[in-house]
């Protein structure tokens, strides 16, 4: 068993929470892990990816090959695109569809949406939508991961596990929101995928 | 043992504090700033109160951790690349004092470019210096080598480099922990006078130096981070150095290697190992992040051995980072090719934040321009680099830290008027306190905005050694008080602020503009923080 994932947002979106979730359910599976991160300049509102590996095997690079990630879970909608050259031909592409507009040139949404629905695997959801339903405005990407979880080979009470051991610092209330959001993302996702 | 989940950067840390270390010395840059902060809030480095707060720069930082190292503790000093540069004098200098105390130096490279201004080999510095290098494959290695380097540079008695690059820094992975050591007793050196590099002496340093030399290799020939794996297919050997070996086992199946494969980890060049390969393989491929540093030693100047395969005949592109994909087409393996990235994605470079303290001197600094005319504006690396993109396109250069303030200087000298440099309050403590001071004996005309959000901010928020004590140090360094102004970067002064900018790049001298308001990020961080012990306080 193996997923390659890549993880894709602008910085200061939490995407490293996400890879630090599923680090977390990894490491209880005694699965092994590598997570590839950007720091520094290009986190001032710029786009930052996350390579994020997980297999039984021992993993030899930090890298995913182009074309071949199982995965990409996007916390914005333009950023899901611009790594389609890893995914894989059979690989899942999820993403949330509000726009993080802060450059001029933003395309139109319903080009994006249009370029997202080509995709034969995808999943796209208004995530942030979503988190102000379940009361929990900061946890879309938390919605994100539970939308992305049917097709993570990870189970899934090892990424409620995940959420209470990084989130179980800042208490009882924002462990049971974000795995509230989780299950709402994981909902909207086995109701959707074909 | 126990198995923590690390970056890179994290494991050459906890290999260091396992290792005895009693203290890093250190400036903040990327990729090698968790390094230390790792080290600042580890417990047992608490616990034993290993020295970990930052240096003024890489230099000082060098400095006093040669002088932990007179003293017999092991030590620790971290950098990136260009801060190796600031460091070189006495980084360089220290391979001939040798040490006391185990010293390692680590330097963390950044091919690619991902948040530097150039690529530059970390690994030249460490031959230039004619010490051992230690470059760790992946995350387990970065800390084993951190964890041994300190012994290898006590065996010795020299400074020992460890080389790292972005990709392993900021990659996480399981590591294995070591069983801690005890941090070393005060000792002084064994020959009184081995720390004075009067000429009589550092000659004679200097020829013990050349002496280790074949010790050195030695200790690589037998190191085991050299690991040569024989195999059948003698048309073709990999060399292959520190994470380059990840990418090529990444093409490999099982980790069988059907081709022989040095796997470096460790140099100076382990002779006896490479030879073999060299010798009972047709062609030679070397993989490196970075420059081509061992691809030309092996290829030679003039015989230009055409069996060495690499960076400088085009088997590898000539810049950027290595990765799977690269390592593949070298060995003329089929490579996937992904999806097109669809025309409409627009490219998304960084940017100020919003409500940071920099646009604000910016937008002033852009209108009181428009009388002055362009190209006047001179800058330095950090956050407020990105003035330099649209919207504001304020600024004219970055080049290295506190270059700002010195070439506003020479453009003044020039003829240029007003000649401006904009700098940070951490970059001017750095390296533009000198440059000031270049300005301030010449009484030449120049007007040195340093915008001081209080902190270090392109790096994450580290302790600014200017904090509480910029307009001092510019009145101590010479700058007649009457011409050091403190503004409040608000929307609201805009007029004010442009006022006072045009009256200063008027006046025929030195002049300090100190624009002063809290880093964005850093005062939310600090309000969500404040609110949360409100709360704790409640609960209790």
């Amino acid at each position: 068993m193996k997923s390659d994932i890549i993880l894709a947002g602008v910085g200061g979106q939490g995407i490293l929470s996400i890879a630090a979730v599923v680090g977390m359910a990894a490491l209880e599976n005694h699965l092994y892990l590598k997570q590839a991160e950007v720091h520094g300049m290009s986190q001032r509102g710029g786009a930052v990816q996350s390579h994020l590996r997980i297999s039984e095997q021992e993993i030899a690079s930090d890298l995913i090959p182009e074309g071949s990630a199982d995965l990409i879970i996007s916390v914005e909608p333009m950023e899901s695109l611009r790594y389609l050259p890893w995914l894989s031909e059979n690989g899942w592409l999820v993403t949330n569809t509000t726009p993080f507009v802060n450059i001029s040139d933003y395309p139109d949404m319903k080009e994006l949406l249009a370029e997202i629905e080509k995709l034969p695997h995808q999943i796209a959801l208004n995530a942030d939508e979503m988190a102000r339903q379940v009361k929990s405005p900061r946890s879309s990407n938390m919605i994100m991961l539970g939308a992305a979880s049917p097709f993570l080979d990870v189970p899934y009470q090892s990424l409620e596990n995940g959420i209470k051991k990084i989130f179980g610092r800042k208490g009882e209330r924002v462990v049971q929101l974000n795995i509230e959001a989780l299950t709402a993302g994981r909902d909207f996702s086995e109701a959707h995928k074909k | 043992m126990e198995k923590l989940l690390l970056l890179g950067a994290e494991a050459i840390a906890q290999g260091a504090i396992d290792g005895g270390m009693s203290g890093v010395y250190a400036y903040p840059g990327t990729p090698s700033t968790e390094i230390t902060e790792y080290i600042q809030h580890n417990k047992i480095a608490l616990e034993r109160k290993l020295h970990s707060q930052w240096s003024a720069n890489e230099k000082t930082a060098m400095e006093a951790g040669l002088g932990m190292s007179y003293a017999g503790k092991r030590t620790m000093i971290c950098m990136k690349h260009v801060g190796l540069n600031v460091a070189a004098d006495a980084f360089i200098n220290s391979a001939i004092t040798g040490v006391n105390g185990g010293l390692v130096v680590t330097v963390a490279d950044d091919p690619s470019m991902h948040s530097s201004q150039n690529e530059q080999d970390s690994r030249f510095f460490g031959k230039f210096a004619m010490i051992p290098i230690l470059e760790p494959a992946n995350q387990q290695e970065a800390y084993d080598m951190a964890y041994e380097a300190f012994e290898l540079s006590e065996k010795l008695k020299i400074p020992v480099m460890i080389r790292i690059t972005t990709r392993l820094s900021h990659s996480r992975a399981g590591v294995e922990t070591r069983p801690l050591k005890n941090e070393n007793k005060l000792t002084y050196p064994e020959d009184p006078i081995q720390f004075v590099l009067l000429p009589s002496n550092a000659r004679k340093r200097y020829k013990g130096l050349l002496g280790l030399q074949s010790l050195m290799e030695q200790e690589s020939e037998r190191s085991s981070f050299n690991t040569f794996y024989p195999a059948r297919n003698k048309s073709l050997g990999i060399i292959a150095c520190g994470i380059a070996f990840n990418y090529l086992m990444e093409n490999y199946q099982d980790r069988k290697f059907t081709n022989p494969v040095l796997q470096l980890g460790q140099y100076p060049l382990p002779f006896a190992k490479v030879e073999k390969l060299v010798s009972e393989c047709e062609q030679v491929l070397v993989l490196e992040d970075g420059y081509p540093l061992v691809e030309e030693m092996l290829k030679g100047y003039l015989d230009k051995n055409s069996k060495i395969k690499g960076r400088l005949d085009g088997t590898i592109p000539r810049d950027g980072e290595l990765n799977p994909d690269i390592v593949a087409k070298a060995l003329g393996k089929e490579v996937k090719v992904g999806m097109k990235v669809p025309d409409i994605v627009a490219n998304r470079p960084p940017e100020l934040c919003s409500g940071c303290s920099h646009r604000d001197i910016y937008n002033a600094l852009n209108e009181t321009m428009l009388e002055f005319g362009k190209q006047k504006v001179f800058s330095d690396i950090g956050c407020y680099t990105l003035g330099a993109l649209p919207p504001w396109n304020s600024i004219n250069s970055c080049v290295d830290m506190g270059a700002s303030i010195t070439m506003a200087k020479g453009a003044a000298d020039a003829g240029v008027h007003p000649a401006i440099a904009v700098i940070g309050d951490s970059t001017f403590t750095h390296s533009g306190m000198t440059a000031l001071l270049d300005a301030v004996v010449e009484n030449t005309p120049i007007t040195v905005i340093i915008s001081d959000n209080g902190t270090t901010g392109m790096t994450g928020g580290q302790a600014s050694h200017a904090t509480g004590r910029l307009e001092e140090i510019c009145i101590g360094l010479g700058v007649k008080p009457d011409h050091v102004k403190v503004l409040t970067p608000l929307p609201k002064f805009h007029d004010e602020m442009v006022k006072v900018l045009r009256e200063e790049m008027l006046y025929e001298g030195v002049s300090v503009i100190i624009p002063r308001r809290e880093c964005i990020v850093q005062m939310v961080a600090k309000n969500k923080k404040d609110q949360k012990a409100k709360v704790e306080e409640v609960a209790q």
